[in-house]
């Protein structure tokens, strides 16, 4: 069976890749210290030697969009051409071409659809920022083929985080069951509380570091139980207009199996809370 | 209301350099253009194929016509599509970092939760 090596739960910035490459009298004055805290957590991904990534993100209406839009949906490409116009405009993130690999998402796709998840599936996908993101974090060699997991936490209708959670516990099962001897790494990104286009946005802090705060011990300690007695689709509204992202890290936690992070760090940016945990579910050796 | 279709004008706009430049100088033109010409094209369809009942209230129309951010937000417009369009339009005309995106933000400080529905 494979070895399911890392699960990497994280926020993803897209001020990252930008900010990184500042010339040190250019930078910011967080610059270093956010460096120096994604270089750590690289190093949590690169000691597990993974040979394959499951990436779980979520479009920002690029490629998904009202008229038909899924809920959850897995890549199936040998290859995923990478970040879009907007983003390099924004963000100044490169163009990418991410391997991928196509063995894994048919398994997760046949094998999901047969635990009762009607997943969608792209032949063609173009992944954005959410995708790349920990791709410039923690694997900036962008070596290893993948399987893009996207999720919808940003048109409602959305699922509701027990179905996160689940979909989560259910890739578990799939990783653990998959007969191949490969290490896998799976990758999962998200937000905390966060506003975009509202009010609240682009503050000294996240917009509720109290909800952070919260959401921070919820993940480290694996406790998802604590987590889905507050939230629900109707409470993440107060926390964030864009707080829905924290789905996200409820599904990487359901993945977790509710275990404790064996790493957990995280740095308070002037908009948002940046926050990174990684379990090793066979140990740290494995 | 016609939610949906002020999302497609905020989407199809900031996906294309040329239309978010045009957009940006001459708000009333493209707007009326683009109700006429684009708004019944379903993305992933040939061009014959098009929607046929798909157009502006008078309320939307005028918001997008006159860039008032404020107006789409009370009207449900999602919140991400309009600022990203926003932003590729009116971050090059403030000096500060983040200037346009903390003026965008005072400008709606007198909503209070919950915000209005972005459900579409």
């Amino acid at each position: 069976m494979a070895n399911l090596v890392a699960i990497l739960a994280t926020t993803h910035h897209p001020f990252y890749y930008r900010t990184s490459r500042l010339p040190a009298e250019e930078a910011p004055p967080f610059a270093a210290a956010w460096v120096r805290k994604v270089e750590a957590y690289r190093e949590t991904l690169t000691r597990a030697r993974p040979d394959v990534l499951v990436m779980v993100g979520s479009d920002h209406f690029h490629q998904l969009w009202l008229d038909n839009m899924p809920q959850f949906l897995v890549g199936k490409a040998p290859f995923y051409d990478a970040n879009y116009y907007n983003e390099e405009r924004e963000f100044g993130l490169p163009k990418l071409l991410l391997k991928g690999h196509e063995e894994l998402s048919a398994y997760i796709l046949r094998e999901g659809i047969d635990r009762d998840f009607d997943l969608a599936f792209s032949n063609e996908l173009r992944v954005d920022h959410s995708i790349t993101c920990p791709i410039f974090t923690v694997r900036p060699q962008n070596d290893l083929p993948i399987v893009p997991i996207y999720t919808n936490i940003f048109a409602p209708p959305l699922p509701r985080p027990e179905r996160f959670v689940r979909l989560g516990r259910t890739i578990r099962e799939l990783v653990d069951a998959w007969p191949s001897d490969l290490r896998v790494a799976v990758i999962g990104t998200g937000h905390l509380s966060l506003e975009l286009g509202g009010p609240r946005q682009f503050g000294a802090h996240g917009p509720d570091p109290e909800f952070d705060a919260k959401a921070v011990e919820w993940i480290a300690n694996g406790d998802l139980e604590g987590c889905l007695s507050e939230v629900t689709l109707d409470s993440l509204h107060a926390p964030g207009n864009a707080t829905h992202g924290f789905m996200d890290f409820m599904l990487m936690m359901g993945l977790a199996d509710g275990r404790k992070a064996d790493y957990a760090d995280n740095l308070d940016l002037f908009h948002t809370m940046e926050a990174y945990f990684t379990w090793y579910p066979n140990g740290v050796g494995a | 209301m016609s939610k949906y279709l002020v999302n497609k004008f905020l989407y199809t706009i900031d996906r294309d350099p040329e239309l978010v430049e045009r957009y940006r100088e001459d708000p009333e033109g493209t707007v009326a253009w683009w109700e006429a010409e684009k708004a019944g094209e379903i993305l992933n369809l040939p061009s014959g194929e098009r929607t046929t009942w798909l157009s502006f209230t008078d309320e939307e129309r005028q918001a997008l016509r006159t860039h008032d951010h404020v107006a789409l937000f009370a009207m449900g417009a999602h919140n991400f599509l309009t600022l990203t369009l926003w932003i590729a339009m009116f971050e090059r005309d403030f000096t500060e970092p983040l200037g346009m995106q903390l003026d965008y933000a005072a400008k709606l400080s007198h909503f209070a939760l919950p915000y209005p529905d972005i459900s579409t």
